[in-house]
């Protein structure tokens, strides 16, 4: 909860918010959340979800959204409410953490251009996980504007097709998240 | 924990009776034809059938808002559970504690096109609480245990269990209810020390106090209403209630300023938007209270007590949340408030009061009956003074009749008070109090009803007839959809598109083809007599009360404006043109 009400009164500008919520990994739990963003027409920007403690039958979504603090905070009150959300964290205001997304890239051509691609690639630290003489798929891990940058220096030269994981995102330090 | 062998449909009976369900409304189908078989061969739980699902949820509305218990609804596959989601909507809107329990096909069935299959668990997903398919005996009894504490625990709703029949006849260990600590679901009941205490020193130095109290406070039971009028008493504040709070605190108290928000009283509205320190308590800022948002209450400090926190910050930015339970923090607020002391600044709040006098002068509910036509106010009015000491319980349909039964019945004591606030479900009324007399057999049940909405529900006329439930059903009949035309007046140049109730049923006729009773009243000097006489009879009945056909619901908050902004009457409306953006307002 907010302690200044007059933050949610007063900014009306939209931001961006790193959200992660570990759910009991059960039917229907992916639908409930993204049916609370659909429904109440909030804004998903990246959402990713796998089970995290096959043990405590666990999983962990990241949801990167926007809006105004109003919207954010109703936002998570409402993820909060569900039955089956154990922890609803806002990794953007609870202090520093570590986002990264990994991307497949495919990229086809010949000659100079492919020259260019491998060559760019290297410099990304992007890693080459298939080839062949007309093409290569590259692996990238990192942030998402440093993935945005890269898809957008391929596009000349041959991009055929690219799978994006969406963010994952953990906080740094010590602590972790309690269900 | 003892176990013993049973088949599905033996344990869903077991549950519902070890979680205190004595009554069930439904209605039958394949899928669900092994519970009814269970239910046939025990005697301790009663199932009341209905007509149609959906009147099913609305009866167990009636039940569970009436007596504080979870509501049960039993229905089948497909076609059951689809039309069961209106009520479910209308439950999860008012925050009505249900359990529903759907058939459904078999497991090896299910994502075929199976006859009346429907994906029951994905069309109800956002008009539940939560929801449950079923599909292994093993976790059949702990869902249906889970189901009834995620319906009651914290903001109470509707939830769905979808059974398929396989479950149903297959054989397994029942487990017996258990203190159930949920895995994720634990809402938090207690109020924060330090909001508490912030709540408490602000509403201290209010000199222009009110408190606004909603659902909430019936929600959390009799203590809560007791709790309410023991701090409205001793800080002596004025208080408002919401259409779902009324009888939250005792309608006939001179502290009570009567119903707030669109046709709320002059004098609640003004005082809302003058105040200097609010207290919501269990009150979510519906725009039916808030009007136009950024003409509300401008000038005040805001506190809210909600055991969603959801419901705080959604529409209006508070200053001081407090999350918990409405019982739990006020008491927390009283001990607090006796013990330092506190008392508000009295002179301010006598010229508080002698303002909000000033506003009641206005006499915002004033009608005037003269000619040979009864105003429907005063047929309301009338009903209200010749039932007020029988208590009785009032449902009511959607529409302009449900507002005027909000401006004239008092309510003294809470869960008296059944009405479709937050989704508007013309057709609630009638099976809400067949709900509500099945639960309370020997008391006075009114439907205040209009005669378009009357007519969604009206098959369930048979079920009152067959369970000689004597609800006593009263049309407010002017011939049309009154609220509609209400506003095709106002705001649409009296183009009265479609909202006139051509070629009604005779209500008297309908009534006695129904095995019931039906009375007339066309005239103001025969009114009483024939309440008197619907009174008498210990039967259902249907009271067609013939009334003005042109008359309004004031005062209004016209969409889009604010508190102090109110029509008080048909005179009112040329100074106050709506304005566009009010216009596309519902």
């Amino acid at each position: 909860m907010i302690d200044n009400p007059d933050i949610l009164r007063q900014q009306t500008h939209s931001e961006k918010r790193t959200i992660a919520v570990l759910v009991n990994n059960e039917p229907g739990v992916l639908a409930r959340v993204i049916g609370l963003f659909s429904g109440r027409g909030y804004n998903i920007e990246s959402l990713t979800v796998t089970e995290v403690d096959p043990e405590n039958r666990l999983s962990r979504i990241t949801v990167v959204t926007s809006g105004t603090p109003m919207i954010l905070e109703q936002i998570k009150a409402q993820l909060g409410r569900l039955v089956p959300v154990h922890t609803v964290s806002d990794l953007t205001v609870s202090g520093p953490y570590v986002e990264r997304e990994l991307a497949l890239i495919k990229v086809r051509g010949a000659g100079e251009k492919r020259v260019e691609a491998l060559r760019i690639a290297d410099i990304f630290k992007a890693r080459v996980v298939d080839a062949s003489h007309e093409h290569f798929v590259f692996e990238m891990t990192g942030k998402t504007d440093k993935l945005d940058a890269f898809v957008a220096l391929m596009r000349p030269l041959g991009l055929i097709d690219v799978s994006r994981t969406g963010v994952v995102a953990i906080q740094r330090g010590a602590e972790g998240l309690q269900a | 924990m003892s176990s013993e062998k049973m088949s599905g449909a033996e344990m869903v009976i077991q549950a519902l009776r070890d979680q205190g369900v004595d009554t069930i409304f439904g209605y039958p189908g394949g899928a669900v034809l092994p519970i009814y078989d269970a239910l046939f061969k025990q005697n301790s739980l009663r199932h009341i059938l209905v007509r149609h699902e959906q009147a099913a949820v609305h009866a167990a509305e009636g039940y569970a808002r009436s007596t504080g218990k979870v509501g049960a609804v039993l229905v089948t596959s497909g076609p059951g559970a689809t039309n069961a989601v209106t009520g479910l909507t209308d439950a999860l809107m008012d925050s009505i504690p249900i359990v529903c329990l759907t058939g459904q096909v078999p497991t090896h069935l299910i994502g075929n096109d199976a006859f009346q299959e429907a994906d029951t668990t994905g069309i109800t997903r956002p008009c539940t609480k939560h929801n449950y398919l079923v599909k292994t005996i093993e976790e059949l009894p702990r869902t249906m245990h889970e189901a009834f504490y995620v319906a009651r625990s914290g903001r109470p709703g509707p939830v769905v269990v979808d059974l398929p029949k396989d479950i149903l006849q297959a054989s397994g260990d029942y487990i017996e209810r258990e203190s159930i600590q949920h895995r994720s679901y634990n809402p938090q009941t207690t109020g924060d020390h330090r909001q508490v205490e912030q709540a408490v020193e602000i509403f201290a130095k209010a000199r222009k106090p009110i408190i606004y109290a909603g659902g909430g406070v019936i929600n959390s039971g009799d203590e809560a209403s007791e709790l309410l009028i023991e701090f409205t008493r001793m800080t002596g504040a004025p208080i408002t209630n919401t259409l779902m709070g009324l009888g939250a605190y005792p309608g006939t108290d001179p502290q009570f300023l009567g119903m707030l928000g669109m046709h709320g009283t002059y004098e609640a509205n003004h005082a809302m938007h003058d105040c200097d320190v609010m207290l919501a308590v269990g009150a979510r800022f519906d725009d039916r209270v808030t009007g136009r948002l950024t003409a509300f209450s401008p000038g005040s400090k805001k506190i809210q007590i909600d055991i969603d926190p959801s419901s705080i910050n959604k529409n209006v930015v508070v200053d001081v949340p407090v999350v918990g339970d409405v019982a739990e923090v006020l008491r927390a607020m009283i001990a607090m408030w006796k013990e330092r002391r506190h008392k508000l600044d009295k002179k301010a709040l006598d010229g508080w009061w002698e303002q909000i006098g000033a506003w009641r002068g206005r006499d915002c509910l004033h009608y005037e009956q003269k000619g040979e036509i009864i105003k429907p106010q005063y047929a309301i009015e009338r009903l209200y003074e010749l039932t007020k000491d029988q208590a009785p319980y009032i449902s009511t349909e959607v529409g302009q009749h449900q507002m005027w039964a909000a401006q004239f019945f008092k309510f003294n004591s809470p869960n008296r008070w059944m009405t479709s606030g937050g989704l508007g479900t013309m057709g609630y009324g009638l099976p809400a109090a067949m709900g509500v007399q099945v639960a309370h057999p020997d008391a006075l049940v009114i439907d205040v009803a209009g005669e378009a909405s009357i007519l969604m529900n009206m098959q369930e006329m048979s079920t009152l007839v067959q369970y000689r439930l004597p609800v006593k059903i009263f049309i407010v009949n002017n011939q049309w959809m009154g609220m509609v035309r209400q506003w095709q007046e106002l705001l649409h140049g009296e183009r009265y598109s479609e909202s006139y109730s051509d070629s009604l049923p005779d209500f008297v006729k309908l009534a006695e083809a129904y095995g019931a009773v039906g009375l007339r009243a066309t005239k103001p000097g025969e009114l009483d007599d024939k309440i008197k006489e619907m009174l008498d009879v210990r039967r259902p009945v249907i009271f067609d009360c013939c009334v003005d056909q042109t008359e309004n619901c004031f005062p209004m908050i016209p969409s889009g404006a604010a508190h102090n902004e109110m029509l008080l009457g048909p005179n009112d409306r040329a100074a106050s043109p709506v304005s566009e953006e009010g216009m596309v307002l519902v």
